[in-house]
This record gives C-alpha cells, sequence and structure tokens, in this order.
C-alpha cells in the first residue's frame, strides 16, 4: 500500500452557524460553508478543482455535488457523492488525499450541508429505507431504535448504566457551553440527564444528537501546496476504515464495532498509539457511540468505556477531552464535518476558551449507519 | 380489515418464502444447500460459502431475548396506536436472530435471556409479522 502518512494536509475550513435557520437550503449551506472554507486556506475558487459532497439525507436532487460545483462555478477535474452516512466527512478526506496522490487533482473541498431542522420532514423525513422489510414491520425505525439495542446489550454484557451515559452528554454539553457555534448551550447536571424523557429504553432525549440546520466544509490539499498559505497546515497522519455491517440485529457482535479496524488502520499508518491523542473528536449521534469507539479505539479495554468516561475523564483539562466542540450531541448535527473543522481548530490552537493546551495530536472519528461503517483520522499539527 | 398504514414487507425473489410461510403460520429460515448454515434475513447468496443455492428449514420458533428497547415515542401518527412497544432481537435456537417485537407481557417483565417463542401476527390478508411472546 502507498504510504500517504503526511502527504496531505487541511488548510482551510468552514463553519455555517449552526441551528434553526429557516431561511436556509441544503444547497446555501453547502455553498456558504464551502465559501468560509475556501476563504480560509487562502485560496481562492479557481484554484480548487476537487469536491466530494454527500447528499443531505433527504436531498433528492441527483448528481449532488457537480451540481453544487456547478451554482459555485468551479473548474473540477475530480467530483463525487459519497454515501456512508456519519462515517461520509471522514471518508471524504481520505479520498481527498487517494485523489491528490493519484494526481486527478490538487485542491479538494469536502463539504456536507443540510437544513435538516427546517425543513427535513418537507423533504420526506419518515422512514429511513432501512433493511426495510425485516425491522421497519416490526418498528424499527429509526437509529435511535437500532442503537439502543446495542446499547442495551452492552448494558447486558458489561455492566453499562445510565450514569456513564450521561457523563457523555454532560461533557458534550459542557465544552458547548464554551463554543459560541453551539445549539445547546446550557450545561447539564446528572439530575437533568437522568429526568429527561425516555425516548427508547436506555435512550434518553439526552442521548440522542441535535436536529440541525448548518454546514461545514474543509480544504484539502498536497502538503506542498499547503506550506505557503494562510493558516500552519494540519497535516493527516492517519486513516482507516472499517465495517460492521448492516443490521445491528445480525451483527455476530452487537457490542464490537468497525471501530477497531479502522483506528488499528489509522494509528499503525501514523506511527501513533491511543495513549499519543491529545484530543480525540468522536463521532456522537448517540452517547453510546463515543462509548463503545472509545473502546474499540483501544483507549480502555472492550467493557471498561463506562468507567472510562466517568468522573469527568473525557472533559476539558482531563485526561482524554473528547467533543471539545460539545458534538452532534450538543454543537449539532452536521454529519461529523464539525468533528473534523473542531480537531482543526484544536491544532491551530484557535479555541480560545475551550482549547486544549498544547494540542498537537488529534483523532476524528466517523460512524454511519446503525453502527455500520467506521472512518478515522488522524491529525497532527 | 381496516387500512394497514405501517410499513409492509414487499415479497420478491429472495424473501416471498419466507413471508409465505408466516402466512401458514410456519417460521422457515433459509439453509445454505452448500455449507448447511442458515442465515437471515434471506438473500440470495451464503453470506460464508458464496453459495447461491439454498433451501428452507421449519424452525423451532423458540429462542431467547438477546436485546430489546421500548418505543416510547412514534416516528409518524400510525405508530402512536402502539406506543410504548417493544422492538427486539430474538436469537433462534437454531442460532440465528431476527428483529422483532415482543409481545404479551407487561414491560417490566422483559428481560435478555427470557425464553419466548413465535406467534403470528395477521396485520392483513396477505401478511402475518412473526412476533415473540414469553414461554409460559
Amino acid at each position: 500500500m502507498a504510504n500517504l502518512k503526511d502527504t496531505c494536509a487541511i488548510v482551510g475550513i468552514g463553519e455555517t452557524k449552526f441551528g434553526t435557520l429557516p431561511g436556509a437550503t441544503n444547497t446555501s449551506l453547502n455553498i456558504e460553508a464551502c465559501k468560509m472554507a475556501i476563504e480560509d486556506s487562502g485560496l481562492t475558487k479557481d484554484d480548487v478543482d476537487g469536491l466530494l459532497g454527500q447528499k443531505a439525507y433527504f436531498e433528492p436532487t441527483f448528481l449532488w455535488s457537480t451540481l453544487l460545483g456547478d451554482r459555485m462555478g468551479l473548474s473540477l477535474k475530480y467530483t463525487a457523492d459519497l454515501d456512508l452516512g456519519g462515517a461520509t466527512p471522514v471518508a471524504m478526506v481520505q479520498h481527498a488525499i487517494m485523489a491528490i496522490n493519484a494526481g486527478l487533482c490538487s485542491v479538494v473541498v469536502c463539504t456536507f450541508g443540510e437544513a435538516m431542522r427546517s425543513h427535513g420532514r418537507q423533504q420526506g423525513w419518515t422512514y429511513m429505507l432501512r433493511t426495510r422489510e425485516f425491522e421497519e414491520p416490526f418498528g424499527l425505525l429509526m437509529p435511535t431504535h437500532a442503537y439502543s439495542l446495542a446499547c442495551r446489550r452492552h448494558m447486558y454484557e458489561y455492566g453499562t448504566t445510565s450514569e456513564q451515559l450521561g457523563a457523555i452528554a454532560i461533557a458534550c454539553r459542557k465544552h458547548a457551553s464554551m463554543n459560541d457555534n453551539a445549539q445547546q448551550r446550557k450545561p447539564l447536571t446528572m439530575k437533568d440527564y437522568l429526568d429527561s424523557r425516555m425516548f427508547a429504553d436506555p435512550f434518553r432525549l439526552l442521548d440522542i444528537c441535535q436536529v440541525t440546520d448548518g454546514g461545514a466544509a474543509v480544504v484539502v490539499t498536497s502538503v506542498e501546496r499547503a506550506r505557503d498559505l494562510k493558516h500552519a497546515p494540519v497535516y493527516i497522519s492517519g486513516m482507516g476504515n472499517g465495517h460492521t455491517g448492516v443490521g445491528v440485529g445480525w451483527f455476530p457482535s452487537m457490542t464490537t464495532t468497525g471501530a477497531g479496524e479502522s483506528a488499528k488502520m489509522a494509528f499503525e499508518m501514523a506511527g501513533l498509539v491511543p495513549g499519543d491523542i491529545d484530543v480525540a473528536e468522536i463521532y456522537d449521534c448517540f452517547t453510546y457511540t463515543v462509548l463503545v469507539t472509545l473502546e474499540d479505539y483501544g483507549f480502555c479495554k472492550k467493557g471498561e468505556g463506562g468507567p472510562f468516561v466517568e468522573g469527568g475523564r473525557i472533559e476539558l483539562g482531563a485526561e482524554l477531552p473528547v467533543n471539545t466542540h460539545g458534538g452532534l450531541l450538543s454543537q449539532g448535527h452536521v454529519d461529523g464535518m464539525n468533528h473534523i473543522t473542531e480537531a482543526v481548530k484544536q491544532l491551530r490552537g484557535d479555541c480560545g476558551r475551550r482549547q486544549v493546551k498544547g494540542a498537537e495530536i488529534a483523532v476524528v472519528s466517523g460512524n454511519g449507519g446503525d453502527l455500520s461503517i467506521h472512518t478515522t483520522l488522524v491529525l497532527r499539527r | 380489515m381496516a387500512e394497514y398504514k405501517k410499513p409492509l414487507p414487499v415479497l420478491d425473489s429472495d424473501t416471498a418464502e419466507f413471508w409465505e410461510s408466516c402466512k401458514r403460520h410456519e417460521l422457515l429460515i433459509q439453509r445454505c444447500d452448500q455449507c448447511k448454515s442458515l442465515r437471515y434475513p434471506p438473500r440470495s447468496i451464503c453470506p460464508k460459502c458464496f453459495s447461491l443455492n439454498a433451501r428452507w428449514d421449519k424452525v423451532s420458533g423458540r429462542g431467547e431475548v438477546y436485546s430489546f428497547t421500548v418505543a416510547r415515542v412514534p416516528l409518524s401518527p400510525e405508530w402512536i396506536p402502539d406506543i410504548p412497544y417493544v422492538i427486539g432481537v430474538i436469537q433462534l435456537n437454531e442460532g440465528v436472530r431476527i428483529v422483532s417485537n415482543i409481545v404479551g407481557c407487561k414491560l417490566e417483565d422483559i428481560k435478555i435471556g427470557m425464553t419466548v417463542e413465535v406467534t403470528f401476527d395477521d396485520v392483513t390478508d396477505n401478511i402475518s409479522l412473526p412476533k415473540f411472546k414469553p414461554v409460559p
């Protein structure tokens, strides 16, 4: 395998406002995020020759990224839509690295934007067309249902508790309280968590991510090109993928995911181990996703994710700061593109009150489907 | 029968045998003709040995609860009358797991490891859903 370690860097990031944005559309949010990311890099739109996108979940448009490129007046040599659910933004960066190293293009913008909060239902946000006839007739209709099945099994096998899930929600909210671009900024107590409405046992409302209007984008280019741009480059040192399967009920193990293989590949490429990580931006569609990912990544042993997240250990200033932006749980659900932009901000030292002091190495996880597919990036400054 | 508004399976060449057996109140699971492994959900190929040849075996319909959740918030109006309902993963005694509903018992009595057996819910004239109830 070609060694792609440190061949490319993230040189620009963009984040629209997150929250309720009634006038916004899937298209406008992507375009705004792309413009911000390109301007942040110091490049111009005429330097961009690659564009990777992901259709918003209920966006019907054909040729999505091609359309975005056309609307922005980009001259593209490389474009594609990727479809890996919440694993997609991290996968876009991986595809960008491959395309740049293959010589297909030199500057790739990776983008995701979605007006889910304001327009999701009008766009047909009901049935997800999952493993349709063997789940939906029985009312397994939402990711919340699927992940709660996995979480319940984890509780049974390892004694994980609701309070441990709550510690993840509380940590994310604490970090979001220091982020002006977060949807939910009011700090949470354990009582708030435990009192929140039961949604699908063992998941309460506060185990579930936000529904967001928002967009985020990053610009990837070669390290040579990155050298004299506006910001110090954030190098991409490792990348990995791991697949669990489709249909949580049928996974050989319901409590171990493809995250393990994904992280192993990424850490090996980077020549690093979990102990080297200063800050972790872990995909958090649900609290449980963080817990199982931390285990599978090797930050703790299998089954010990519950004790690991307790006692503020994943909060700023502690052993492993996780989701310093507030994550999908509190900052907003931009499919995890915001996990990449946050990692870049941390490695640039631009996070103000929520800055992890001296952060040099970050890990970012992506997770798609019902724990179906996992992607990883290891970034360094 | 009143109009049924919740999602129904669409029978195709991979799945018709399964749903037709349910209509007869029998639970059939696909078995690979080559390596003899059982698989679920039905599909055209064996994920273990890649054989395209399979047959259908009648199974006991008994198993245990592998995991479950209680859906307390409806996705859309057609689910409101069912709330709260239990989505369960049932591990059949033959080894395969099925996503289904656990019915016929109190929510607080459901436990992982509980023994259950299939019961067929005739939701339309053509479709019967295999659900699971505690073994008395």
